[in-house]
């Protein structure tokens, strides 16, 4: 029972971070060729200012939280997952610098490449959350001790041996890449104004056929890879729920869109972020890493989760701050609601 | 090259580096409430425009350190996954509540500080710094326990696959271990704060900016530097560090035995200002000595007995025994200058000349990297002085890296992070010299006043 709480405290958390850091990546992407003046990237950059690095917490507060409710699986995957790691280290480094420089100082022509790089940055740091959640779901070759580690690429096929890269991980990262600046375009549609405006809803359009057509290939792809990941969902055919409401809310998206209702499209946007991630997670329940080499080097939920006294001692104090927490994220979101005050952004 | 040496060179080089941030901004937060909160009585613009010029250094501060901060969280798994197997049930709790109990506070009340001051009333202004302060002295917490469960483990038990698991939260949190360490670090961030503060007040001084009236940030920042740095800088040493030091002499004995270079037991042992271990002879080379001063220190009188080296093992000898001594004797002579200078800076405050006397000025403007320094071998001298246990008497260092990282792929990372850490540290100092070379007065009304 505490580790399906946990289980689904950490994805939770995954989700929160997803949802929240996803949009202010999205704009990183978007503002590379979104914006045709200074004053329109001030504004771009203004409405993810105050709220990105607190955005950035979840992933902190998510990977403590696996860090002490599943040890086996947080020491497993991190040290296997080295290289891209501290790829994704370096990168959430540059891209969080190189947005205070460019704020901070008039730099003339470095201004451009600090712009470059901060977009450059979150499209990459999109693709690598994406190739990291298939390469859980496609497994990695775990050996007997519950550990691993895994290359950059080796022949770009799924297998026993594959890399962090290989044509189905591909596929994940660009998913995430395409949802993330959908949901980022959705962003800007709610913080700014004028003509702006206008084009990131222009953009959606485009973005949104290529996110369908992602998501109907990933499913497909998931199931060649994985078939296995259907088979919680004929156990609990109520689980259908998941794949429905993934199309419900791209359907949706579309409609507030076109309607221009951006809050609402947002939202939509934020439950088929929700609805992915859930569906994958579901896929794999209650393995938590899957092994390549044969199911019983799996991760699973009961070799994982921690001892009876530390989980109950975190469920304690952990309902007690994510309640406080979430306060805070509404609160500060209510502050600076509606359109983002680009004269704000060089605090 | 072996692969656990560059596992903790990888820890130790990223760690040090990010530290350099956070001291300053959790002493910094303490300062900003001192400033605002004379800004709420006075109603004096002038102190408000202060906070805030000191709240945008905070928040490039702030930025740094998070970005610097998530790869901390990240190496326990990365690098040290066979020691976070076993001890996650443990200490990924304070990690996880330092990310739940403290960098949401933060980061959602800095945001409003830095970019809500026309959107808050002053009340709100005030209180939101206030939270800026709590959330980074809670995050200074949270992290000061992990350590101190690494140096002293409390309140665990273990379970039959070998992982520790924690038995009671309250004991966790009140080791008393982190509660002293806690007390000292604290200190030491705010004293290097202060010394920040009085630097930059010094440095306009001496450049004869910022003198007149409703705009006399030179004097404002001397003053409460000056201040808090006497008072900083006393506490650090006493209680704080002197209660800290006979706690690690009771429960670390051979880590006291290394810092004070003792290699053999001695009845009123003597207290070595300067010389050099020698680890071959077992001697220190060169000694200044201040015969029986050790013995009182520890034990409050002069002829107790110190255990030296020679009463451990010499498997239980910290590694890198003289960067140890080293490390705690440039922490200890540091602490001492610190108190001197600051007493000499009150004494001229109060009798009203300090801001005449342009060798002190001087003294405190190139005396801020010090405390960077104190601060950095203050925790040198406590992650050294563990060594070489990960987990104290439960767990050797050599046990806990990730074996299936190999050295030359660690080696790969850790370059990586040299070097753009070294880029980080460039940009960094370019920012915090334009900040403060501009000065706490608007952007716009300088560029009025340069018209």
């Amino acid at each position: 029972m505490m580790g399906f709480i946990w289980f689904w405290l950490v994805a939770v958390m995954i989700v929160g971070y997803v949802v929240l850091d996803g949009f202010d990546l999205g704009v990183g992407v978007l503002h590379l060729f979104l914006v045709r003046s200074e004053t329109e990237r001030k504004a771009t950059l203004a409405s993810i200012g105050p709220v990105w690095d607190g955005n950035e917490v979840w992933l902190l507060a998510g990977g403590g939280t696996l860090y002490f409710a599943f040890p086996l699986l947080y020491a497993s995957a991190f040290s296997g997952f080295y290289l891209p790691l501290m790829i994704v280290l370096w990168l959430l480094v540059l891209r969080g610098v190189s947005l205070e420089l460019r704020n901070h100082l008039d730099l003339g022509v470095w201004r451009s490449l600090l712009d470059g790089v901060f977009g450059l940055a979150s499209a990459l740091l999109a693709i690598f959350y994406g190739a990291a959640l298939a390469n859980v779901i496609r497994g990695v070759p775990l050996q007997p001790d519950g550990y691993f580690f895994l290359p950059l690429w080796t022949n770009w096929q799924p297998g026993v041996a594959p890399g962090i890269l290989d044509w189905y991980t591909v596929i994940g990262g660009l998913v995430a890449l395409v949802a993330l600046t959908l949901h980022g375009a959705l962003w800007l549609t709610i913080k700014v104004s004028g003509d702006l405006e206008q084009r990131a809803r222009r953009i959606v359009t485009p973005l949104w056929l290529a996110l369908a057509a992602l998501t109907v290939i990933s499913l497909i792809a998931t199931i060649v890879v994985r078939p296995a990941s259907l088979n919680n969902y004929y156990h609990y055919p109520v689980t259908f729920i998941v794949p429905v409401g993934v199309v419900a809310s791209l359907a949706a998206l579309w409609f507030w869109n076109r309607n221009a209702q951006p809050v609402k499209a947002f939202l939509a946007s934020s439950v088929y972020l929700f609805f992915m991630l859930a569906g994958a997670c579901w896929g794999v329940y209650p393995t938590l890493l899957p092994a390549t080499t044969g199911a019983a080097n799996d991760i699973t939920l009961t070799r994982a989760i921690s001892g009876p006294h530390t989980l109950s001692v975190g469920l304690a104090w952990w309902t007690f701050g994510m309640a406080l927490a979430v306060a805070y994220v509404v609160f500060v979101y209510s502050r600076f609601k509606g359109k983002a005050d680009a004269a704000t952004v060089g605090h | 090259m072996n692969a656990e040496l560059i596992h903790r060179l990888h820890f130790a080089f990223t760690v040090t580096f990010h530290y350099l941030f956070p001291q300053l901004t959790m002493g910094l937060a303490l300062l900003i409430v001192v400033l605002k909160t004379i800004a709420l009585r006075t109603g004096l613009d002038k102190w408000d425009r202060a906070a805030r010029f000191w709240g945008r250094i905070f928040g490039i501060n702030f930025v740094f350190g998070v970005v610097t901060g998530i790869p901390m969280e990240f190496e326990f798994g990365t690098n040290w996954a066979r020691f976070s197997r076993l001890s996650g049930g443990v200490i990924g709790q304070p990690l996880a509540m330092e990310g739940v109990f403290s960098f949401f506070l933060e980061s959602a009340f800095l945001g409003l500080f830095l970019y809500g001051g026309n959107r808050l009333s002053k009340k709100m202004h005030w209180f939101s710094a206030v939270m800026v302060f709590v959330g980074s002295w809670i995050s200074g917490f949270f992290i000061i326990v992990t350590d101190a469960w690494m140096q002293h483990p409390v309140a665990y038990a273990r379970l039959p696959n070998g992982q520790f698991e924690v038995l009671s939260f309250w004991q966790l949190l009140l080791n008393p271990w982190g509660l002293l360490q806690y007390a000292h670090n604290m200190t030491g961030a705010v004293v290097t704060a202060s010394f920040v503060m009085a630097a930059v007040g010094a440095f306009y001084l001496l450049e004869g900016r910022f003198l007149s009236g409703d705009a006399d940030y030179c004097r404002m920042f001397l003053k409460v530097g000056v201040i808090a740095g006497l008072i900083s800088t006393i506490v650090v040493i006493f209680p704080t560090g002197d209660l800290h030091g006979k706690y690690v002499a009771r429960n670390q004995p051979a880590a006291i035995a290394a810092m004070e270079g003792l290699f053999k037991t001695e009845t009123g042992a003597g207290i070595i200002l300067m010389g050099q271990p020698n680890e071959e002879t077992q001697q220190i080379d060169n000694p200044i000595v201040v015969n029986d001063a050790l013995s009182f220190l520890i034990y409050g009188t002069t002829k107790a007995e110190v255990k030296g080296l020679d009463q451990f093992p010499r498997d239980q000898w910290p590694t890198t025994l003289p960067l140890l001594y080293y490390a705690y004797h440039i922490m200890a002579g540091l602490g001492t200058y610190f108190v001197l200078l600051m007493l000499g800076a009150a004494f001229l405050l109060w009798r009203g000349t300090l801001h005449r006397t342009r060798w002190v000025l001087w003294l405190l403007l190139i005396s801020f990297p010090l405390p960077y320094i104190a601060n950095t071998a203050g925790w040198m001298t406590a992650e050294i002085g563990r060594q070489p246990w990960l987990i104290y008497g439960l767990m050797r260092t050599s046990e806990g890296y990730s074996s299936m990282v190999s050295a030359g792929n660690g080696l790969f990372t850790l370059l990586g992070f040299m070097g753009l850490y070294a880029l980080l540290g460039l940009l960094f100092t370019v920012l915090v010299y334009r900040e403060i070379s501009h000065g706490p007065e608007p952007k716009e009304k300088a560029a009025v006043a340069a018209d």
